[in-house]
Formats: C-alpha cells, structure tokens, sequence
C-alpha cells in the first residue's frame, strides 16, 4: 500500500456531515497539507454544524466560531495576534463556504487580499446557501434550482467569478481546486504553505442534498465539473496561470448536468446555453494559461 | 509627565502605556486623530504591535475578535456610525469572553449627518455584553484604558470607554502621563488561558444546543457581577499606583441635598459648576455622576440618592418612545428602594451645547413640580 | 483536545469553561447508525491503492496490516468508495442483510 497522502488525520470521524458531503473531503486532505501548526476561523456555513456542538469537536487543531461576514478580518486578526506573540510561523487559516466567500464576506476577503494579509483563505463551493436550506448564492451557476430560485425561476445570472475578483487583488497565489484530485490540491497547499501573504484556495465542494445528487457520486461529480470545463483547475502563482489539471478534450456539460436533480428542468436548448456560456468561459481562460 | 493634549491623543497614549499588542480601527470623525497617532507610535516602533488598517469597523472588531482570541490585547476606537456597524460583533465579542477594549467617542447617529456628540451610539450597544465607562477628562480617559485592561482580563469581558465628541476628543487639557515602569506593575502582561493554541487545540463558540446555553448566559452575568466588585477594587489600587481614583459613580454634595442632578460625561463637570453657583445662592443641590453603565452600580446609586427629596436626570441621548436611558437605569435601581419623584430632562442631543444655566433652569423647574407631571421634559428646544 | 471517545457530561456550573471551547472530539459521535448500504471490500481483489481511503469523507476507513477496513461506527454508508474503487471490489450492501 502505497497511499498518495499523508494516514494522519487531523479531522476526526464521528462530525456531522450529511453522507457524500464534498466539504468533508475538502477538508480533511486540506489539513492533510495543512499539519498540526495551523489555526482556523469558520464563519457561519454548513462547517458550523459539521463540526459538532458544545462540547466536541472533529478537528484537532485549534478553531474559532466567527460570525458569517468576518472571516477574513478575524483571520488577519489572528494572524497578527501570532505575528506579536512571536509565533510567525502557525498557518492561519479562514475557512468559508461561498456565501460567505461570494456575497456576505466579500467585503473582508477583498480587505485583506488588498492589505496582502499573510492568510490563507478557502473557499469550500458548494454553490448555495446551504446550512439554511439551499438558498441561491453568486456562487450559483446559471440554469440550478435552489430553494429561492424554483425551477420556473430558475436562476438566470452566471456564478459570480471570485477567481477573478481575487486575481485583480494580485495576491501573491491562488488556486482552484476539486475534491475529485485531492493530490492536486494537497500540492497546492504544501506549495503555498511557504508563500508570504494571501492565499486564495477555491474547492469544488458538490453537495448532495443541495444538488439533488446520489451521495456516491461527489467525486465523479467534482471531477466531471472539472472535465467539462465547468470548473477550471489551475493555479496562479505570482501572476501566473497554469492549469493544473488538464482538458485537452472538454467533455460535454450534459454529462455533468443530468447527474443532478438541481438541472432536471432545463430544456435541450437551455443546456446549449449553458455548454455555450462554459465555451466562451473557458476560452477566455485558457488564453491566460501557460507552459505545460 | 504632565502634558497637554487633546482626549483623542489620551486614548492613543493609554493605549500605549497599557502595551496593547494588536491594533484594528478604521477612520471615523471624531475618532480619527486616535488612530493616526497610534499609526505613528507604531510606525516610530515606540509600540511593539501589529496596526491592521481594516477596511471597515465591522472587520476592525472582527480582527480585535481574532487576535484577542490568539492571546493577544486588542483595542480599537470608534463612533457612531462604526460602533453601529460593529453591533454583531459587539455581542460576539463578550460572548467569546474577550477582553478587548475600545474608546468610544460619542456621536450622535444620522440621520441626519452629523459629527457632534450624543450617547444614543453607545447607550444603543447597552446589552451586548460589553462593560461601559463614561469619562468626564482627558485624565480619566488616559487612565481608564490602563484601567480597562486590568478589569477587562480579571473577569473577561470586553469594555469600552466612551467620552464625549469635541468636548472631550477634541478639547486639550493638561494630563498626566504615567510613567511606563508604573503602568507594567499595575498592568502585568496579557496572558490568556483560553487561547487559540496549537499545542492544547480546542474549538471556540461552536453550535450549542439549548441544554447549555443558558448556563453560558449565567457565567457572563456573574462575570459582571465580578467586574463591579473588581472595579471597586482597582479603584484603590490605581489610586495607589497612579494617586488618582476612579469610583463607579461620583457623588457631589449629594448627603444633604434636596434636588440631585445626575448626569454623566463632560455634562457632569458643567453641572458641578451649576451646583456650585446654586449651592452659593443657598439651594440645597448636588451632583451624582454616572461613570459606569456596565455593570450597574446599583448599591452606589440607591446609597447616594437616598436622602435626595428629588431626583432629576438629565439625558443626553433618549430612546424614542420611551425616556432617556440613563433614566431609565436610575429608575428601574431606586424602584422598591425609595420613592423619591425622578424627572427626566432631554438636553444637548446632536451636540447642542448644555451650559451651567440649562442645569439652574432645570432645577428652577423642578422645585416648583411636586412629582413630574410628563414623562420627559426636553430642554431648550424651540417652540 | 482529548481523543478520549466517551461522551462528556458537567455536573456543576463549575466545571464548565467560562465560554464555549470544546473537551471532546467528535469521535465520541458514532454515526454508524446512519448508514442504510454497508461497504463491504473484497479484499482477495483489492489492489490496495488506497483510492477509496483518500476519498471517504467521514475519514472511516482505516488500514489494518497494509488492507483497507472499514470502521463502521462511523461509516455513513454514502458509496463513494465502491463508487470509486478502481477494482469494484466494495460493494454496498443493505444494512441488516
Ligand atoms: C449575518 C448573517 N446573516 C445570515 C445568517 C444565516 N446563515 C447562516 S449560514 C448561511 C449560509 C451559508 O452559506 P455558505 O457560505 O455557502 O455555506 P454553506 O452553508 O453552503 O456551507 C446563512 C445565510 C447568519 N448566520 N449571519
Ligand atoms: S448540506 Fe451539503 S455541504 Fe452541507 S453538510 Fe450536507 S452535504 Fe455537506
Ligand atoms: S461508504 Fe462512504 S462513509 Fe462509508 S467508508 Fe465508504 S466512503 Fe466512507
Ligand atoms: S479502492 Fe478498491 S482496490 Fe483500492 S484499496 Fe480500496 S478496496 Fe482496494
Ligand atoms: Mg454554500
């Protein structure tokens, strides 16, 4: 047995995951990279309940509760706590869902990417506002039901593009990632653990209740957002763009889609809309993309 | 060392003295000049501390949060409009057990725009947790955030020291600057039991069900129990280290007189000057001035107002619909107590200056009322 | 933290912390109790690749003596595994079966 990650685990079983939950993935190989000296601050996100009640916990390094819209000031908070104390070399950590990361905290994330705040900040995308029940987010991508954009409303703007809005901070790296390579970000991690200032980590997260999705098919959904160039994963280290998993043929976004009670409604002609808006998306990146 | 200064410049200097470690705030009149000149104390490294220049109040509370959590002793300052933005946080703050400390310089909310003082700002955050002392000097000022940290790591509670806009922020006067040798023995450093540590990790404020929250509840309360015992007591101590004390509220030729005046910031130096030109002309008055909010002195306040025959409030700051706030806290402390008629008298909202005359009309109208004959009486508005 | 798998109970107001800060880990939770499917590895096919331990999101498969072995006190029974396993040599079986 050869495994491709670290066998410790800093998250325990036993925290309070639906069955399948990507988030769950994201986070236990993320402290995979992570180890022992690193720090957390949750906003308010479905993370909040995963990680048990008063007076347990599932991870074994240190965590603070914050409220939904802080998690990048506490974050710099905590890390100038470190920095003060003498303590510069704990990895601080804000860990949000893409509420929090897209809409509600964006204020905070953009303050501290623009300050360079020496944090990493991860965004687990499950596309919605799930602890409260499957609301729509910016973070939810053009054509999904949720629960406040009912199939004959379907939601008709396109996913906000945090990746972009982070990029124009020129942070010194950031990264896409899907729990479906969980080495590609495990990499990425122990990568950017060395680098000074702010790390932008952004993780598809599929989420079987909020997508209407079977729970044994988050990998293989994480991995077709990826493979049909939905998802883009790639790195942008110090301004420059490398995909790090490669698309050389994209597969067809249907295939995705039709794995997914959150697409049911769309007509034929709503799906070449979409494979429309993925093509012109992903050709805009690939233009930023460089070497091999 | 006796210098002149401004009250913003006196809380940048406590703030030194008492070596706060992490520094978050974001511009607001009349704060500003506090954060510029701990920008430049940081800067000159006459501080060793991290200044994070947020890009809101909400997020300088929010990196207080954070690195008071950490261990690390926190301040901010704001006003007004940036404490209000902070309200979530506020609560987050005590509910964590924080020991974060922040000035306040009242102002009044908009709308309409407006900079100058009033206490509806800090008296709006009363329940959220946070301890609040109202400073009359830029002495007290000084003083009371060396103090703040003392009380603030005793019990874990936050505490916030509110003075008031230009009449305190922006007025100079002569203050004592404490030497730093004095400050490190009265204040020893922040060391912080319950901090975030890699070597014994624990999670902080996760979801907690009904079966233990309220037990929470209870231990903050009884925290501010203990802060009133314990601001009691460094009122002894500061004033043995620093010759200069502090009490939950300051009595003023209160034992004999028939009409009390209570206020609280630089309304209660005006109205001490009041007193004295009335107690010349041989009225029987006296001046109870409120510094603490939070925790309530309610044994001090029954025991001063005990002999008064008329108790008179004067607030700046009211809640609409019902009184000023302070008279609301008076009361509810003397109700079952005493039976002394309490008048409530709006004044100076929106800066509007109160002059010693404002306080002799005032009592003038008073004697010739038995007991109040309306709930409020506003002062010197126009008809 | 204590990995300590009991169940934690205060008895007096004393002996809670002054706010909310945990004492236990969450392996005092089984949640083997939500599982409808088992996984079941047959592990005379089983190429030990280790694919279905890196994906498990509930962290419940463990190796004993170089093989994959499910914990079933936690295992929630979600599939990804079998789903995953490269030889389809775990099957999902119904609970009770
Ligand atoms: C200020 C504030 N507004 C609203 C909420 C309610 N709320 C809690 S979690 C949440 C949604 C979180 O969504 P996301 O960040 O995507 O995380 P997820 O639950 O999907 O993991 C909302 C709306 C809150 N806690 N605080
Ligand atoms: S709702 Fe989705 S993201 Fe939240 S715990 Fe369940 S599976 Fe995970
Ligand atoms: S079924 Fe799911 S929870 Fe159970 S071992 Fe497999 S991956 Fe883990
Ligand atoms: S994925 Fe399949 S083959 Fe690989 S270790 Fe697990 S059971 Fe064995
Ligand atoms: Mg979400």
């Amino acid at each position: 047995m050869k495994p491709t990650l670290p066998l410790e685990e800093l998250m325990s079983p036993g925290h309070l995951a639906c069955q399948g939950c990507g988030a769950g993935i994201a986070m236990r190989v993320s402290l995979k990279a992570l180890g022992r000296d690193t720090m957390f601050t949750f906003p308010a996100c479905c993370w909040t309940v995963i990680d048990g009640p008063f007076p347990y916990s599932c991870l074994e390094v240190p965590l603070l509760h914050m409220a939904f819209e802080a998690t990048a000031a506490t974050a710099a908070g905590i890390k100038a706590a470190m920095d003060a104390l003498g303590k510069d070399k704990t990895t601080i950590c804000g860990w949000a869902g893409d509420g929090g990361t897209f809409d509600i905290g964006l204020q905070a994330l953009s303050g501290a990417a623009e300050r360079n705040d020496d944090i990493f900040y991860f965004c687990y995308d499950n596309e919605a506002y799930m602890n409260t029940g499957i609301q729509r987010s910016g973070a939810t991508p053009y054509g999904a039901w949720t629960t406040t954009t009912p199939v004959k409303h379907f939601k008709k703007e396109a996913k906000k593009s945090i990746d972009d809005i982070v990029a124009a901070h020129k942070v010194p790296y950031q990264a896409t990632a899907s729990v479906a390579y969980p080495e590609d970000l495990y990499k990425k991690l122990v990568k950017a653990k060395d680098i000074r200032g702010f790390k932008f980590i952004h993780i598809i997260s599929p989420c079987p209740p909020g997508w209407k999705a079977r729970p044994e098919d988050t990998v293989k959904l994480a991995r077709l957002a990826v493979q049909t160039g939905i998802f883009p994963v790639y790195e942008v280290d110090g301004g420059k763009y490398v995909q790090t998993m490669k698309t050389p043929t994209r597969k067809p976004v249907l295939e995705y889609l039709k794995l997914q009670g959150r697409f049911k409604h769309l007509k034929e002609s709503d799906v070449a809309d979409i494979q429309r808006m993925v093509d012109t998306r992903y050709a805009e990146l690939e233009k930023r993309f460089q070497g091999c | 060392m006796k210098k002149v200064m401004m009250g913003n410049h006196a809380i940048s200097h406590g703030a030194t003295l008492a070596r706060v470690q992490v520094i978050a705030a974001y511009p607001i009149t009349p704060q500003t000049q506090v954060v510029e000149l701990l920008s430049e104390i940081v800067a000159d490294q006459r501080l060793k501390a991290e200044f994070i220049k947020v890009e809101s109040e909400h997020s300088a509370m929010a990196a207080c949060i954070g690195a008071s959590s950490a261990g690390a002793r926190a301040f901010t300052a704001t006003s007004a409009q940036g404490l209000a933005l902070m309200h979530e946080l506020l609560h987050w703050a005590a509910g964590a057990r924080l020991p974060i400390v922040m000035a306040d310089i009242n102002r009044a909310m908009a709308p309409p725009w407006t900079i100058w003082t009033d206490q509806n700002d800090s008296l709006s955050q009363r329940d959220t947790g946070w301890m609040q002392f109202y400073c009359q000097s830029n002495q007290e000022v000084l003083d009371s955030v060396i103090m703040a940290y003392k009380v603030a790591e005793k019990v874990l509670m936050p505490v916030m020291i509110v003075l008031d806009a230009f009449s305190l922020s922006h007025t100079y006067e002569i203050v004592d600057l404490p030497d730093q040798a004095v400050v490190d023995k009265y204040l020893p450093p922040f060391d912080y039991k319950y901090k975030l540590n890699v070597s014994d990790p624990h999670t902080y404020g996760g979801l907690t069900t009904p079966d233990w929250y309220m037990e929470f509840r209870v231990k903050m309360q009884e925290a501010m129990d203990q802060a009133l015992v314990e601001i009691k007591k460094e009122a002894v101590e500061f004033e043995k280290a620093f010759g200069r004390r502090y009490d939950p509220v300051e009595p003023y030729m209160v034992d004999d007189a028939d009409i009390v005046l209570v206020t609280s910031g630089t309304a209660a130096s005006t109205a001490r000057f009041a007193v004295d030109q009335m107690r010349k002309k041989g009225k029987k008055v006296g001046n109870l001035r409120m510094r603490l909010l939070r925790p309530f002195p309610f044994a001090d306040v029954r025991e001063h107002l005990k002999n008064a025959k008329k108790v008179i409030i004067v607030d700046r700051n009211i809640s609409y619909g019902y009184h000023g706030i302070w008279a609301q806290e008076v009361k509810s402390a003397l109700y079952g107590h005493s039976k002394v008629p309490v008048f409530n008298f709006i004044a100076g909202l929106g800066g509007r200056d109160i002059f010693p005359e404002t306080f002799v009309e005032i009592v003038n109208k008073v004697k010739k009322l038995k007991k109040p004959d309306q709930e409020l009486y506003w002062v010197e508005v126009k008809k | 933290m204590a990995k300590d798998r009991k169940k934690i109970e205060f008895q007096k107001l004393d002996e809670l912390p002054p706010m909310v800060q945990s004492q236990r880990s969450m392996a005092a939770n089984p949640t083997g109790s939500w599982r409808n499917l088992k996984p079941v590895i047959d592990l005379a096919s089983c190429i030990h690749c280790t694919i279905c331990w890196k994906f498990c999101p509930d962290a419940a498969i463990d190796w004993v003596d170089d093989n994959p072995v499910i914990n079933l006190d936690f295992c929630k029974g979600c599939g990804i595994c079998a789903e995953e396993c490269p030889k389809k040599c775990i099957e999902m079986v119904k609970e009770g079966k």
